[in-house]
């Protein structure tokens, strides 16, 4: 049987994460809170906004309301990574080589390891950003699709275009696939090894009735797990075309209460999935056996991370109920 | 679900103006104010607002198109971020400010928070309040479209520094605001001096409260309606040539004499809705008696799909025949809403009152297809 350790804080938990087997959680005030041989706690921001793990050096990159980008270490040490006075930085992300993207308003800006920050200007709002899995190139997600950066070297970026505001972007494992999270209930891919202009090159997933805001590809990118509906919405990423003429798997169906928060198994084909209502299920996509791991709580799940062991699950609540699952119990 | 009560949406005001109108000053009388409330402010520049221990955003203006295939629908993207953020610490603050640019459009602004769900699951848009530079408003509405799309807009207009015209001039733009927006509440006021209960809380989009707190709303004898001796002659005698004078009159038959349709016709189609040649926004104010619900919503669905793009705002009561309750309506280009408002009470006439205001609308047709929604008399 499944137990969950809980662990209340105060008010919104925007992520929750693993560095080693010490579960952290980030929380909106900009406390960061780690269960490591007892609660600890440190203030990372004043008002945290965006809190990403960065697999690469097993560390927490986080943004916050006070125009500061961190870096959060597993003995909870928080190292100033960048600074923009006054800015509200939403979105960040781990890169390659040491380094961390973010953004504010219309620009994005890439911290490289030796500390120099190459900038990109777009003509609309930056609304995120993801790095590519191979080589230093970064992805940004703005009104009317993405731009693909070489970090290293100036030049035009390549435009993925697709009508509409992307409100999040990410690359498949592989790098064979992008997809965008959108302002309209929607996903879109782009395929980048199919010539520009063809019609294979976009994926539209569409059919969801909220927003997508949470994302998570499986063990070797073979599906794309989404919320945005009341089951999870999985996608195949498998085949040459991707997602395009299947249908998805959907997974953990209940009848009125949206999904809001997916991780997928660090090895097997096994979805978590957090629900509005507090829950939080795991589905198997073979037979979509689900298991209950966590009763409804106080409020929405915002944010699921899995141990490396793939044996404990560390989770967020929009209302301050977060607490760590083991499976196995 | 949880048994946990739903918070209570956080109420949210939008200032708009001209630049130079006052929209700062206001600001800063709010934040200072002696209410006890703490407000969080969304600003597109920190500018000369900067009062510590306030929580104030800066945010670049960005307008999305939803892809619905409606050019109307559009809401600010930055704005949703923004408020995500803010809502994610919600006891810093009782109320959210947005502070749009002089050029801004505020349609998108209000759309966001009927249009994304995160937001309108936590927000509530208050009003929306317009600052009016009185000394300079003419020469405004002469270079843009934006000035007017902001009055035509509002639920509360300020005319502002009016100590710097003379009673003529103010009375003259008065009037021009009330001709392109004939449901706002106006307010005159020099350097922004106002009692803020007057323009925060005002509830102008909650259909429980809408036009409540306005029991004159389009009605004849509300004082701002009057056409007392002053407010014709005032035009009569400043330089408006004839055409000005006949539309000055229709505007008050708008409110007194709202049956006689042939009148405004001829109006209409001859001189267009306003004083002042620079005003394109017209508004039309309807008035008839008691409904057949049956027919007044597929009217109205109708009408805001096929003229959702020339609707700016629309907002009204309406009476159905044999509901004891009121109905009110209010929308914004292709989004309406309406709900049982509460029952009609003692002595109160029954009769259906909404108002449109717009472009290019027909006026003719408005009319006789609204009329044609009334019951049939027993």
């Amino acid at each position: 049987m499944p137990t969950v350790a809980p662990l209340d804080l105060d008010g919104h938990v925007v992520a929750a994460a693993f560095l080693g087997d010490v579960p952290f959680f980030a929380s909106a005030t900009g406390a960061v809170h780690r269960l490591d041989h007892g609660q600890k706690v440190k203030e990372a921001h004043d008002g945290l906004l965006a809190c990403v793990r960065d697999e690469a050096n097993d560390t927490l990159i986080t943004g916050g309301e006070d125009g500061k980008v961190q870096r959060i270490a597993a003995d909870g040490s928080v190292t100033l990574i960048a600074e923009v006075p006054r800015k509200w930085i939403s979105v960040v992300a781990p890169g390659p080589q040491g380094a961390v993207g973010f953004a504010e308003g219309r620009t994005a800006r890439v911290r490289l390891a030796d500390g120099t920050i190459k900038e990109f200007t777009e003509t609309r709002s930056v609304e995120g950003i993801a790095f590519a899995p191979k080589g230093l190139r970064l992805g940004i997600a703005r009104y009317n699709g993405v731009s693909l950066h070489w970090v290293a070297m100036a030049g035009q970026p390549v435009d993925l275009e697709w009508k509409g505001a992307h409100t999040g972007v990410t690359f498949s494992p592989d790098g064979r696939f992008v997809v965008t999270s959108m302002q309209e209930n929607a996903l879109h891919g782009w395929k980048l090894d199919t010539k520009v202009g063809a019609d294979t090159r976009h994926m539209r997933m569409t059919g969801y009735p909220a927003k997508v805001k949470s994302l998570s590809w499986s063990a070797k990118g073979k599906w794309l797990a989404s919320s945005g509906a009341p089951a999870a919405i999985v996608w195949p990423f498998s085949a040459k075309d991707g997602p395009m003429g299947k249908p998805p798997l959907e997974l953990g169906t209940r009848a009125d209460v949206m999904v809001t928060a997916v991780a997928c198994h660090p090895a097997e084909e096994v979805v978590a999935i957090g629900y509005s209502d507090g829950m939080v299920l795991a589905a198997r996509f073979a037979d979509s056996r689900e298991v209950l791991l966590r009763r409804p709580g106080k409020g929405a799940v915002t944010s699921m991370a899995w141990s490396k062991s793939g044996k404990l699950i560390a989770f967020a609540s929009e209302a301050g109920d977060c607490g760590v699952i083991d499976i196995a119990g | 679900m949880t048994e946990t009560a739903l918070p209570k949406p956080i109420p949210v005001t939008v200032l708009t103006g001209y630049l130079g109108a006052g929209k700062t000053t206001l600001l800063n009388r709010i934040l200072t104010g002696n209410h006890g409330k703490k407000y969080a402010v969304i600003v597109n520049e920190f500018g000369e607002i900067g009062i510590d221990n306030d929580l104030i955003v800066e945010s670049d203006e960005e307008i999305y198109e939803m892809n619905n295939g409606c050019i109307c629908c559009t809401v600010r993207g930055d704005l949703i971020r923004v408020v995500e953020g803010l809502m994610r610490r919600p006891g810093r603050f009782d109320a959210i400010i947005v502070e749009t640019t002089g050029l801004a459009d505020p349609v998108p602004v209000a759309q966001t928070f009927f249009m994304d769900d995160d937001v309108r699951q936590k927000t509530e848009l208050d009003a929306v309040v317009a600052l009016v530079d009185a000394k300079h408003l003419p020469l405004r509405l002469k270079d843009s479209r934006e000035a007017e799309d902001q009055i035509a807009f509002a639920d509360v207009v300020l005319i502002n520094k009016t100590d710097l015209v003379s009673p003529e001039e103010l009375a003259r733009i008065e009037a021009t605001v009330r001709v392109i927006n004939p449901s706002a509440r106006i307010h005159r006021t020099t350097r922004s001096e106002i009692d803020l209960t007057k323009v925060l809380d005002q509830g102008a989009f909650n259909l429980e409260r809408a036009l409540e707190n306005d029991p004159h709303f389009l009605d004849h004898d509300h004082p701002d309606h009057v056409c007392g001796p002053d407010c014709g002659h005032d035009h009569h005698h400043h330089g408006h040539d004839h055409h000005h004078r006949d539309h000055d009159h229709h505007h008050h038959h708008d409110h007194d004499h709202h049956h006689d349709h042939d009148h405004h016709h001829d109006h209409n189609h001859d001189h267009g809705v306003s004083p002042i040649h620079d005003v394109t926004v017209q508004s039309i104010s309807l008035r008839g008696g008691e409904m057949n619900p049956d027919r007044f919503f597929q009217w109205i669905q109708k009408i805001t799909q096929t003229e959702g793009p020339n609707i700016l705002r629309l907002k009204g009561i309406i009476a159905f025949a044999g509901d004891e309750e009121r109905y009110v309506v209010q929308g914004v280009h292709m989004i309406v809403e309406g709900d049982h408002q509460r029952a009609w009470k003692d002595g109160e006439k029954r009769e259906s009152r909404l108002v449109f205001i717009g472009r290019d609308l027909d006026r003719e047709k408005i009319e006789r297809s609204f009329k044609a929604c009334e019951a049939q008399k027993a």
